[in-house]
């Protein structure tokens, strides 16, 4: 199954801003519907990776967990302008948690 | 342990040990794929979190400089020289196989490749180069970028699989296959106390028979 994918990125407008600039699609969002409502949206318009700032994550933790055990869209955590809230590092030590049993790195 | 709830015939005990026969091979197929699973796990993931930190720092950067950029122009300004992008990222997505765990592979396609112009949508009169520093960080970033999307998509997926395949590896070991077997001993006793019994009973009848004579 080949089929081309699109790429987003999702956040506020200062953070995302750049990446309009390198061809990807972005879609500035400031409140949590707003937000949960946008990735929503994304997921069924084939898009195939969808990067979203942490500050933004952080408001819809459901939405991006409902996501992560599928295989598209993949939903990854970048930190905004204002830095990291470290959101994407706890993922991958709690995958490790989960997988392991205890966090081995 | 318990005893499974079955009668003591001698049908139900070759039925039991079929099941036991198939769950003990199945402990094993999926022990080994459990152990497969996670050294692959590992390695991805020790790639994982090394990605991820340094795509942190170097989007960190980047962010600072075009915080740079959007205060020496105007925004309106700012807007309009990203407005039109030159470049455009897609992506090709195929499904890869690792030990049964559908992972994404990959591959991206940028319109632009092979393209020795110049990566700036814009012209150079308006913009300030606080802004040409920032998206060509950016622009170095994406393919690593790009690379820690699918490696933490398949790590995610994968540490979900290992997890389910442990419990089934427990539940075989710890709960199916000593219940089994305990069955399995316990319809074996039956059937020979019930044979003893009944070779005794003929003793008994043959006794009393040879006793009438």
């Amino acid at each position: 199954m080949i089929y081309m994918y699109k790429v987003a990125v999702v956040g506020d407008k200062d953070s995302i801003l750049g990446f309009k600039a390198l061809g990807v699609d972005v879609f500035p969002v400031v409140e949590k519907d707003e937000a949960r409502r946008v990735v929503d949206t994304l997921a069924r318009h084939k898009y195939g990776i969808i990067f979203i700032t942490e500050q933004t994550a952080s408001l819809i933790p459901e939405t991006i967990e409902r996501y992560n055990n599928q295989m598209l869209p993949a939903v990854i955590l970048i930190p905004s302008n204002q830095g990291t809230l470290n959101i994407g590092m706890d993922m991958i030590n709690k995958n490790v948690e989960k997988a392991v049993g205890t966090n081995i790195l | 342990m318990a005893i499974l709830n079955v009668k003591p015939t001698r049908m139900e005990l070759t039925t039991l040990r079929k099941r036991l026969a198939t769950a003990t091979r199945g402990h094993k197929l999926l022990k080994d794929k459990q152990d497969e699973l996670m050294r692959r796990f590992i390695e991805l993931i020790r790639k994982n979190k090394a990605l991820r930190m340094d795509v942190e720092k170097e989007l960190h950067e980047s962010f600072q400089e075009f915080l740079l950029a959007s205060a020496v122009m105007s925004p309106e300004l700012l807007k309009q020289a990203v407005a039109y992008p030159k470049e455009s990222i897609s992506v090709e997505i195929k499904k890869k196989n690792i030990m049964s765990v559908n992972v994404p592979a990959m591959n991206f396609i940028r319109k632009l490749e092979g393209d020795e112009g110049s990566i700036y949508p814009y012209g150079f009169v308006q913009t300030s180069s606080e802004l040409d520093d920032a998206i060509s960080k950016l622009y170095g970033i994406m393919p690593k970028l790009l690379e820690l999307a699918e490696i933490e998509k398949a790590t995610q997926l994968m540490a979900d699989e290992i997890e389910k395949t442990r419990r089934r590896v427990n539940a075989l070991e710890y709960r199916t296959i000593p219940d089994l077997e305990e069955t399995i001993r316990y319809i074996r006793m039956k059937l020979d106390e019930n044979e003893r019994s009944s070779i005794t009973r003929l003793m008994k009848v043959k006794d009393i028979i040879q006793k009438e004579a």
